[in-house]
């Protein structure tokens, strides 16, 4: 039973005031709030638990390996990845320069392309970018004007090697289809990484169904703590990958001018690994299990078709991406007349209301829209259509200070 | 406050910005970026013995820096090359004439940036 006041209650945070306001909270795409059960896991690492991990043989430090160790598992059946290793890194972006460094430079050569498109968040997109300096070529699959992946298989070709992609947009919500497409990448020949950060946390995620060759998504926010990104890798790849960051933990054997490498995952986590966040992210895991992910996107769909209908009645609204609330994530990017985003953002802050302005990491979206900027709205599982009238009456306060 | 600082010259200023545009063979040009918030504005200068004789900004950002763009243009123009240099952020919020609350101090002075590193190799006679 989905109880979101219940939740609320679960959430410290939610009882701030902003500018003697309530605190409503729409920038869950940068990053989500924390139920006091995450905190508290933490907390409870650091009063009770805490060591540094592997290779001990006393009694906090067995406990603090497997509260570090145990996270691996809980992820593999939380997005049901019983075909991938997990690796830990320090956020998502670490996690895709792991592939960038580890995979596509070993792998990659001159003649080869890489298939993205004009939607992709700037980490999913810089670092391929590198790539053009080894001869690599750069594909791009244009979006519709209502936001969806225009013609990819067209784009799609035997020289194609990787096609990185994002699963739900942080900006237009686009959820894209991603099995489809790493079933026609595989056809081709070639390797796909999905950038799970907006469906992970919103959406039941079934890697195995996917069945795309690495997975990314992001601790905080998934109800986690920042300074933890996860990468699911099929254990076939990671076994031919070399190490990404050296030094100690990833090795068999040192000498003085060679050392041997351990297998995957550890191979990829060198140095002490982010202990505590590995246990507030098994922490938030259980909680959105607690929740129920279906109950999440139900509610998030909920909120965001009610939040279309409310921008659709304002006459100067541009809202960008599917207007279909089932076709989307709950992230909503739009511009109202001529108000720049970050007016339009201080003007809520003024009520409270936490919003995101500017160009999200995706230079090339805005571009493709012919605007330099854009608000966003998004939600998770403690938003309320409460909320989203007191948003909406902010809003209609814009529209007044601004005479349109 | 935030509403505060939406009065009436701030949006004139903002929907219909003085000096926009561009000048033909500028004396001196310089284009400020800020990459946080996207904000951009270019400032182009044409001097005549000491004097900021022409001026013209175009860029995009929001209301207040649009503001404090087109009313520093205004300010400028017609000024010594040595006042120019000299002015301050105390001014601007002068020109601007509301609060401006400390999330957009940023978003006031980028285009004052823009001016003066325009400005800061030309010699003043």
């Amino acid at each position: 039973m989905f109880d979101v006041d219940k939740i609320r209650g679960d959430f410290p945070i939610l009882k701030r005031k902003v500018n003697g306001k309530k605190l409503i909270y729409f920038d869950n795409a940068a990053t989500s709030q924390k139920p006091r059960q995450v905190i508290e896991a933490m907390s409870d690492f650091y009063s009770n638990h805490n060591a540094n991990v592997h290779r001990t043989v006393y009694q906090l430090a067995a406990e603090a390996t497997e509260k570090y160790e145990a996270t691996r598992g809980k992820i593999k059946n939380f997005i049901n990845a019983k075909n991938y290793e997990v690796v830990f890194a320090k956020n998502c972006t670490e996690a895709i320069n792991l592939v960038l460094h580890s995979w596509a430079k070993q792998n990659l050569k001159t003649g080869d392309e890489i298939l993205l498109n004009v939607m992709e968040h700037h980490s999913n997109l810089v670092p391929w970018q590198s790539l053009q300096e080894k001869g690599v070529r750069l594909n791009f699959a244009d979006i519709t004007d209502d936001g969806f992946l225009d013609k990819f298989e067209e784009k799609i070709s035997r020289r194609t090697k990787l096609v990185p992609l994002t699963h739900v947009s942080n900006v237009i919500g686009t959820i894209n289809g991603v099995e489809e497409i790493c079933k026609i990448a595989r056809d081709y020949g070639a390797k796909t990484l999905i950038d799970a950060t907006q469906s992970v946390p919103n959406m039941q995620v079934d890697a195995d169904k996917i069945d795309c060759d690495f997975l990314v998504f992001s601790g905080h926010k998934t109800l986690g703590p920042t300074g933890i990104g996860v990468l699911c890798g099929k254990r076939e790849i990671l076994e031919n990958m070399p190490p990404f960051i050296l030094g100690s933990d990833i090795i068999k054997e040192v000498t003085l001018t060679k050392s041997t490498f351990t297998g995957p995952p550890h191979r990829f986590e060198s140095g002490t690994p982010c202990i505590a966040e590995s246990i507030g992210l098994s922490a938030a895991i259980d909680y959105l299990e607690k929740v129920g992910m279906k109950n999440i996107r139900r509610h998030e769909m909920e909120l965001t078709e009610f939040a279309l209908e409310g921008l659709k009645s304002f006459k100067k609204i541009r809202i960008y991406g599917p207007l279909d609330a089932r076709k989307r994530g709950g992230v909503i990017a739009f511009n109202l007349g001529d108000i720049h985003s970050h007016d339009l953002a201080s003007i809520l802050d003024e009520d409270g209301i936490a919003i995101r302005s500017g160009h999200h990491c995706a230079q090339p979206l805005m571009r493709r829209f012919g605007v330099n900027a854009m608000a966003r709205a998004s939600f998770y599982l403690y938003n309320t259509k409460e909320e989203l009238e007191i948003f909406l009456q902010s809003l209609r306060k814009a529209e007044k200070v601004f005479k349109l | 406050m935030s509403l505060d600082m939406y009065a009436e010259n701030i949006l004139d200023h903002y929907r219909n910005p003085k000096n926009f545009g561009k000048l033909e063979n500028p004396d001196a040009k310089f284009k400020e970026f800020n990459p946080l918030c996207g904000d951009e504005y270019e400032f182009q200068l044409k001097f005549s013995d000491g004097v900021v004789k022409d001026v013209k900004f175009n860029g995009d950002g929001c209301a207040i820096s649009m503001a404090s763009a087109s009313m520093l243009s205004e300010f400028a123009k017609g000024k010594k090359i040595s006042e120019v240099k000299k002015i301050s952020e105390e001014e601007v919020f002068k020109l601007l004439g509301v609060g401006i609350s400390p999330a957009r101090i940023k978003c006031a002075l980028l285009p004052l940036s823009a001016l003066k590193n325009c400005i800061v190799n030309t010699s003043d006679v």
